[in-house]
């Protein structure tokens, strides 16, 4: 019989099959080893994914290569200023930076009262006075920052802006605290630090998008400036930059531009503070993928230690088999086919360990998903294993299996039938 | 069927050699029943292990059915011993987790039958010992002289040319001693040439022809009238 045969030879499973079933609490240990091995394998790598999936959602409302910029103080004395000034952002910024920065896609000023400056504004509806915090919005913001609107609803647009209407967005929070359950908020009124507004939309909170909260009404920029008295002050540029352009860079040169138009020295650092959402993602992927790496080769190296364990116990098995192997090549067994015996029962043991390991894995994973899922703060979404991760950690068990399977199958060979038959 | 010359045997034990068959010559016939006699360390099972090619000879011919016998592989030696020799120990050997029929069917895969004519062969075999309703019993639900009827019905399988007992009765009383003889005898009369290496003269009577060893060296070889069983 050649190899290739005795493999695809169903006589041959047979044979292992019966060899393996009928010593039971043999096989079971040995498959224990490499089945938590696996199934650490899997149950690692997956949450990794999970929390890969969760910081990605955590991120999805927000463009990767946005960034904000907002002034501080001087630190430098220059072009006759004393330090501690602080620059003043004003609306012409925005047509100097678009001129100067091409990279720039989207640049939307913000006024806010509550958040950096002011104090919260007094929001009534009916008999009910509450304090919120009051954004002052370009309809460019949504492109940036994703603003998911309730049906029926809106976000400020352009006309709003032009005609300085005296409309507003409140979030899912203020609808709660404000209406009754039932109240479609749309087409009402409200009073905001005592202007009547119209609310157009709804927002849907998401977590994690900077200091925004379930509560913040928008309003039009140009309204805002009226209402509150600010003239040309923006408190922050929110900036997007073209996909293919590197957002570090932009930030750079935007600061770069608001140093020379604000009479900042060009070597402040302290005048204007920024953030930048890419490198802060990057970080966190950075993150992430330290942690799939780590699981992988935590995984690994238990499957590894799994299936020595194999190889070990198999050379046990070897050991009490002696006479059973040494009968088998006095009734005509080769040495190559006791060999492949043995590696074919290592192989086989590793599979059905690693199958079973991969089952308990899934099932952790749709366990842990299944109890999460509706954790919004949790970063943690659809743990899964990807099918390249999971087959090549088949086949190296596979490997593994038919090199560790080896040495027993040596041993067995090397054990001569005369000595294995020889009486006691 | 056996033609053996000028056998020499020793083993190396440190600095020392023992010498354990030195020239051992003799030719048995096709159909001969034949008793290797002798008591222990006079070498007859280092005789019979050569004869089943499971140990090899310093010098010396052996030709088996023509086939000269020498420079064996482990892989050459095990195929000529599954097409050529039917073995039969005194602890039986059969493999414990397999039923009487696997046990049987065994030399049979190791000579690539197809799994239905393995099954058909065994089964012919089990009940020409008589265990045909025993088939699917494993060997611990096996009487001693059971386990040596399957073994015999194993060694028969493979349909050898030459069966080689090694002490059959060994390990068992003396009424089922007699009724595996018997079993042997019935195979020899159907022309099976059949060697039995034993210690006790009663077994030897019951073969047609007892070859007597004593340290290394043929002291007597002479026909015997069976006694039948």
């Amino acid at each position: 019989m050649n190899n290739l045969k005795i493999i695809f030879d169903y006589d041959t499973w047979q044979e292992i099959y019966s060899s393996i079933a009928k010593n039971k609490t043999r096989t079971v240990v040995t498959v224990i080893g490499v089945l938590w091995g696996i199934f650490i394998y899997i149950t690692l790598s997956g949450s990794a994914k999970g929390l890969d999936n969760g910081f990605d959602r955590e991120f999805q409302d927000m463009a990767m290569n946005s960034m904000f910029v907002w002034p501080q103080s001087t630190s430098i004395p220059y072009a006759g200023f004393k330090i501690g000034r602080s620059p003043r952002l004003t609306i012409q910024n925005v047509k100097t930076l678009k001129q100067q920065v091409p990279e720039i896609e989207y640049i939307a000023p913000r006024n806010a009262r509550g958040v950096r400056s002011g104090s919260q504004a007094s929001v009534v509806y009916g008999d009910i006075l509450r304090t919120y915090n009051i954004y002052g919005d370009y309809p460019e913001y949504t492109e940036i920052s994703t603003k998911k609107i309730y049906k029926g609803g809106r976000f400020i647009n352009n006309s709003d802006i032009t005609n300085q209407r005296k409309v507003c967005v409140i979030g899912e929070r203020t609808k709660k605290e404000l209406f009754e359950e039932d109240d479609n908020p749309v087409g009402k009124f409200i009073r905001i630090d005592n202007v009547y507004f119209k609310v157009v939309g709804v927002h849907k909170y998401n977590p994690g998008g900077g200091f925004e909260t379930g509560g913040d009404i928008f309003i039009p920029f140009e309204t805002f400036r009226n209402l509150y008295n600010t003239g040309d002050k923006v408190n922050w540029f929110v900036i997007a930059a073209y996909d293919n352009a590197d957002v570090i860079a932009v930030e750079k040169k935007v600061k770069k531009v608001l140093k020379r138009i604000h009479n900042v020295s060009p070597d402040d650092e302290r005048a204007f503070g920024s953030f930048n959402l890419g490198e802060l993602y990057n970080r966190i992927k950075g993150f992430a993928d330290g942690m799939t790496f780590l699981s992988l080769v935590v995984g690994m190296a238990t499957i590894i230690a799994g299936v020595i364990g194999i190889g070990n116990i198999l050379l046990i098995s070897v050991k009490e088999r002696t006479k059973e192997l040494g009968v088998r090549r006095a009734l005509g067994a080769t040495p190559g086919e006791v060999r492949i015996q043995i590696v074919l029962e290592s192989i086989f043991l590793t599979l059905i360990a690693g199958v079973l390991g991969i089952i308990l894995g899934a099932v952790t994973l749709a366990t842990i998903n299944f109890f999460t899922q509706d954790l919004a703060d949790f970063p943690y979404t659809n743990p899964t294993v990807p099918t390249p991760l999971v087959l090549g950690a088949l086949l190296i068990m596979t490997v593994m299996g038919t090199l560790i399977g080896l040495i027993p199958a040596q041993q067995a060979v090397s054990i001569k039938p005369i000595d294995a038959l020889r009486e006691e | 069927m056996i033609q053996i010359s000028n056998l020499h045997k020793s083993y190396k034990m440190g600095s020392n050699s023992l010498h354990v068959l030195k020239g051992i010559n003799f030719k048995i016939d096709e159909g001969e029943l034949v008793a290797i006699m002798g008591s222990s360390g006079s070498g007859k099972s280092t005789l019979l292990n050569i004869l089943g090619m499971l140990d090899i000879a310093d010098e010396g011919n052996y030709l088996l059915d023509n086939v000269l016998i020498k420079d064996l592989t482990e892989t050459i030696a095990a195929n000529y011993r599954n097409r050529f020799l039917g073995f039969v120990f005194q602890s039986f050997n059969l493999i414990n987790y397999k039923n009487a029929l696997e046990n049987v069917a065994l030399p049979l895969y190791y000579q690539g039958l197809r799994r239905k004519i393995r099954q058909q062969k065994a089964l012919e075999y089990l009940k020409k010992v008589g265990l045909l309703d025993w088939a699917k019993h494993l060997p611990s639900e096996l009487s001693g002289g059971q386990k040596q009827r399957v073994a015999i019905a194993r060694a028969m399988a493979s349909e050898p040319k030459v069966l080689l007992a090694d002490e059959p009765t060994g390990a068992l009383d003396s009424n089922t001693s007699r009724e595996v003889m018997s079993l042997i005898q019935k195979i020899n009369d159907e022309g099976k040439t059949i060697l039995v290496v034993t210690h006790e003269i009663d077994i030897a009577k019951m073969c047609k022809r007892i070859i007597t060893l004593k340290d290394g060296v043929i002291v007597e070889d002479k026909k015997t009238d069976q006694i039948l069983l």
